[in-house]
């Protein structure tokens, strides 16, 4: 939209679209993100993936649990199509729970510390000067401590620490951290724009022209942030459950499964790769759909990428 | 300097024609979009002989630009070029990169609007004009930099030795331009195109350096086009003129015949809709209805039809081709060769003779699709305007001259801080020093200035949108200047802003009814009664209501122009605030805001305060002016006596400065050249601040005299002017 840039689009070009033959903003957005080859099969991957780990558990004639009519440590077959753990585990239902409450608490985190990091941002790009430099120095304390030990310690002190929403909620107590940087990067150049000023001349207070303006305008670099914080928060999971600080047995999660399996890798690869495999699937995903939809919402980055 | 070859390639194409230096013929250039292809330039055709300059005038979007850039062989590599364009006999169109690098710079030159990003920040000035040279010449350093200081003198540089030495960052806007010219000029070009070369620069300065520009072109015989969307700036530089409209040429001949008889609808039109200095204000200026035609979709017939008050179906069946008119009123083609001709492309040229803009563009004082669809609005909007008189009291009564508005004494200095941790205070940028200002009911009370001048620190001071270091500013006898954020808020609704950039202003991420509910909302009134309003206002200004579900991005600059207005109207305010309002439009966009704002102002009563650099809009929209100069306002006075008979030397100048849309009169008139910029308002001049770049005090002052305005500011007070001034030895004169 600025003024003078490449010939390509000249000003007029949306002069007459009141006549409505031009697509609206959104759907500009999404036939770029359609576009997108590496997100789409991305998006069709992830979504197969949420649906086995949600849905998959009510088909599945085996839980995550130990049955006594399992055979142990069978290798892939018709009845386990994964093969069994030593202790009389399915794999394949282990495997769909873990994906399930490692997705959940992904999403989780990914939600509350987009919320928390976005307002907390915000607030600070606004106001600037001396709210902005505390407000930031906060921030840089939660970018600074190592993430996973302080993860790590939390979860195993607190009671009830080992079930998945606590660990969401921690893992996210530190996460907003990178979401808050963002925004406020953003927010700062916005709120130099005219149509802020507009607002406070009118007589708008602070907390409506964040809310109204600020953060709408911020959506772009929030939404892929959010993505992107998903992957962040699966690989920090399976980093607490494999050093057996997160999700106890026996629930179980992905980073559960390839911790117990560390040993047998080798010697009885359907406990290791299951897991692993996924994990990596689910993080390629989810990067691959944050830069599809990055692509989409700042068509600059994309002219190279055609 | 020519290769023979060429030359005679040149005889083949077109015979007769020796002295051609650049020839376009049919050059059409089609980008490929997200829509279609978008055709930006279509059949373009000139030619330029040596030591001719050609004006390329037109609106944003017309093609202007591109065509240019076809001819320099700079288009992005998925742009589609065709025809040809041959500089010097060779033809350009189609050549690899590394071929047209041997022309470019070489034989053809170009000059770009925004000095500051054509030059490379991390070489200093002498080794880029350098590097030009001996990009095309085979000679040693030495020489290349002897030539570079020849070249800063080529274009008035003061001390050019010093300059040499000095980074681009280090020079002002004025002074970057010229560089960029003396790097145009380093190897003596056959032809420079010069794409809106001033548009960035402010009126004194833009006046210096198309001053540099013509001298530098007298010395080497350039041939010049000059693109630009100012007819001023056309109007006395230029030999011949070609309009550009929907990406082809519309109207081309001599300057003064394309001036004084066009004969294209449209450029009628654009002359009409110029507020022009010399001439008075009561004339009400003629719009073009509508907008530009989208290049996706471009009208079947004349891409103008759907604007033009004469427009019939032939118009709209077929595309006229750009002729002559002979003597018995028919249309005749002419061989491109032939210069003199005045040429356009219009069905009905001939039914244009003598025709006035009056006489075309009758009563065109909103914006509509079509020339019926305005009558039509404009009902509306006077029905609208019926309905919001009962809601705001009605329009000023007769009381007179209450000052509605007034400031006094007012400073704000923002700090400069050290970089670093501490951010030491290390100095004080002096945006407004002492300003004293009354607002009266139901004027509009104009603030001029170039640009750092700190008239729109003084506009959002006078806001409260941001603080004043000292001074004092009432509303109505009540201490705005005091209040707390709080207090101040109901008196917002008051007290508007308008801003100068259509395309910032409006958040792109709401609706145009919510943007123009938010005021109504901030002050809690609900929905269904906002809704009603927004309805009302959006016709008030000329809008359909329908409109309202749509974002901002699909209005055109002027439509997006009158939702900021309609915004600022939400809340029935007595006093807009206008920050360079039509500085951003086109120029057939801005007449229609400006007769809107006029409507406004008689029909709510409204007063206004109008931020502007542009004193042809300011003269034709202000019944007072406060001329602001460094932070001070220098003089002020009806807007009537003070363009009659000026009596400070910066009003002088900046009035002189100001380019005529007229060919005879722009090269006639009498000027009063300041020399020099701005100085920088963090270390302003002691005494009076004008000082170093006056032209009083360079030329007419004896010594004793000047001691005066060294050592004491002047006082703004009447010294027999009839208004006041703030210069110790003013004298009034008469410039038109």
């Amino acid at each position: 939209m600025s003024e003078k840039k490449a010939p390509v689009a000249p000003r007029s070009a949306d002069a007459e679209s009141v006549g409505g033959v031009e697509r609206t903003q959104f759907q500009m957005i999404l036939s770029r993100f359609l576009r997108h080859r590496a997100a789409m099969v991305s998006l069709v991957v992830l979504f197969v993936v949420v649906a086995a780990a949600f849905l998959g558990p009510f088909v599945w004639r085996w839980d995550h649990t130990v049955h006594l009519e399992i055979p142990p440590s069978v290798p892939p077959n018709a009845d386990h199509p994964l093969g069994t753990t030593t202790a009389g585990h399915d794999v394949l239902g282990q495997l769909m729970r873990g994906a399930q409450q490692t997705l959940k608490v992904a999403f989780t985190v990914s939600i509350v510390g987009t919320v928390v990091g976005s307002l907390w941002g915000a607030t600070a790009g606004y106001y600037g000067g001396r709210v902005d430099g505390l407000m930031m120095r906060v921030v840089d304390v939660f970018m600074i401590v190592p993430l996973l030990v302080m993860v790590a310690a939390i979860s195993g002190n607190v009671r009830g620490g080992t079930t998945w929403y606590a660990v969401a909620l921690i893992i996210s107590f530190f996460a907003w951290a990178q979401i808050a940087r963002v925004v406020r990067g953003v927010v700062l150049s916005l709120r130099e724009q005219e149509f802020v000023e507009a607002a406070r001349a009118a007589g708008a207070s602070p907390g409506w022209i964040i809310v109204r303006h600020l953060l709408p305008n911020a959506a772009g670099p929030i939404i892929v942030a959010a993505t992107l914080l998903i992957a962040v928060a699966i690989l920090l999971e399976a980093g607490m459950s494999f050093l057996q600080f997160g999700i106890q047995s026996p629930d179980i999660s992905l980073g559960q499964m390839i911790g117990d399996a560390r040993t047998a890798a080798s010697t009885r690869p359907w406990l290791f790769y299951p897991p692993g495999v996924l994990l990596v699937v689910v993080c390629l995903t989810i990067n691959f759909i944050g830069d599809g939809l990055r692509d989409a919402l700042d068509p600059r980055q994309s002219m190279v990428r055609r | 300097m020519t290769t023979t070859d060429h030359m005679s390639n040149e005889e083949t194409a077109s015979p007769g024609t020796g002295d051609v230096v650049l020839e376009v013929s049919d050059l059409s250039v089609t980008f490929p979009s997200d829509d279609g292809p978008l055709p930006a330039v279509r059949e373009v055709s000139y030619v330029l002989r040596r030591g001719e300059a050609l004006g390329i005038v037109g609106e944003s979007g017309s093609g202007k630009s591109v065509t240019s850039m076809a001819v320099m062989g700079l288009l992005p590599k998925n742009a589609r070029v065709e025809g040809s364009a041959k500089v010097l006999g060779q033809e350009i169109v189609g050549l690899k990169d590394e071929q047209i690098s041997k022309v470019r710079g070489n034989r053809i030159a170009m000059i770009f609007q925004d000095p500051l990003t054509s030059l490379n920040p991390v070489y200093t000035v002498g080794y880029q004009i350098a590097e030009a040279v001996l990009a095309h010449r085979k000679v040693g350093k030495k020489a290349a930099t002897a030539r570079a200081l020849e070249l800063l003198e080529l274009v008035d540089i003061p001390n050019p030795e010093q300059r040499l030495k000095q980074y681009p960052h280090e020079l002002s806007g004025g002074m970057r331009q010229r560089v960029v010219i003396a790097i145009a000029m380093a190897n003596e070009p056959d032809v420079i195109i010069a794409d809106e070369p001033t548009t960035a620069l402010d009126v004194t300065v833009q006046a210096q350096v198309l001053g540099a520009l013509e001298s530098a072109r007298k010395e080497t015989g350039a041939a010049l086009v000059l693109i630009t969307h100012d007819l001023g700036v056309v109007a006395g530089h230029v030999d011949r003129i070609g309009v550009m409209y929907g990406g082809r040429i519309v109207e081309m001949g001599p300057v003064e015949d394309v001036f004084y008889q066009p004969r294209m609808p449209y450029a009628l039109g654009l002359l009409g809709s110029l507020p022009r200095l010399d001439e008075d204000r009561s004339e009400r200026l003629t719009p073009i209805l509508g907008t530009p035609p989208s290049l996706l979709s471009l009208p079947g017939g004349c891409a103008f039809a759907p604007r033009c008050p004469m427009a019939r179906d032939l118009c709209h069946e077929q595309e006229p081709r750009l002729l002559a008119t002979d003597g018995n009123g028919e249309r005749v083609s002419v061989q491109v060769g032939d210069t003199d001709t005045h040429t356009s492309a219009c069905h009905f040229s001939d039914e244009l003779e003598n025709a006035q803009p009056t006489d075309l563009f009758r009563g065109t004082a909103v914006e509509a699709d079509t020339t019926e669809a305005a009558e039509e609005q404009a009902e509306q909007a006077e029905q609208a305007l019926a309905e919001v008189d009962g809601t705001s009291g009605g329009a000023a009564g007769g009381s007179g001259r209450e000052a509605v508005l007034t400031v006094r004494e007012l400073v704000k200095h923002f700090p400069i801080r050290s970089k670093g941790l501490l951010k030491r205070r290390v100095g004080e940028v002096q945006a407004v020093s002492g300003i004293s200002l009354d607002l009266y009911e139901h004027e509009t009370l104009a603030l001029v200035g170039e640009s750092g001048c700190g008239k729109s620190t003084t506009a959002r001071l006078m806001l409260q949108l941001i603080r004043q270091t000292s001074g004092e500013v009432h509303y109505r006898g009540q201490p705005l200047h005091s209040m707390s954020p709080r207090q101040l808020r109901p008196l917002r609704r008051d007290l508007q802003l308008v801003f100068q950039d259509p395309f910032a202003s409006l958040d792109p991420r709401m609706t145009v009814a919510d943007i123009v509910a938010e005021p109504l909302r901030i002050h809690g009134q609900g929905n269904g009664t906002a809704r009603k309003r927004v309805r009302e206002l959006l016709e008030l200004v000329g809008l359909n209501s329908e409109h309202g579900a749509r974002y901002p991005h699909e209005f055109s600059g002027g439509q997006r122009q009158r939702i900021g207005i309609a915004r600022a109207l939400a809340l029935n305010p007595k006093v807009l605030i206008l920050d360079e309002p039509v500085s951003a439009l086109d120029v057939s966009i801005q007449a229609g805001v400006i007769n809107l704002l006029e409507d406004l102002q008689d029909d709510l009563g409204l007063s206004y305060l109008f931020v502007s650099h542009d004193l042809s809009v300011v003269k034709h929209i202000a019944d007072r002016v406060a001329v602001m100069y460094l932070g001070k306002i220098v003089e002020t006075g009806t807007a009537e006596d003070l363009f009659r008979a000026p009596a400070h030397p910066y009003t002088q100048a900046l009035i002189s400065a100001i380019p005529l849309p007229d060919p005879v009169k722009e090269r006639t008139r009498e000027r009063i050249v300041v020399t020099g910029d701005v100085p920088s308002p963090a270390n302003p001049p002691s005494g009076c601040r004008f000082r170093t770049r006056c032209p009083k005090f360079a030329d007419e002052l004896s010594e004793n005299e000047r001691v005066k305005c060294v050592e004491e500011p002047p006082e703004l007070v009447d010294r027999g002017a009839g208004h006041p001034d703030a210069c110790h030895y003013s004298r009034a004169v008469e410039l038109f």
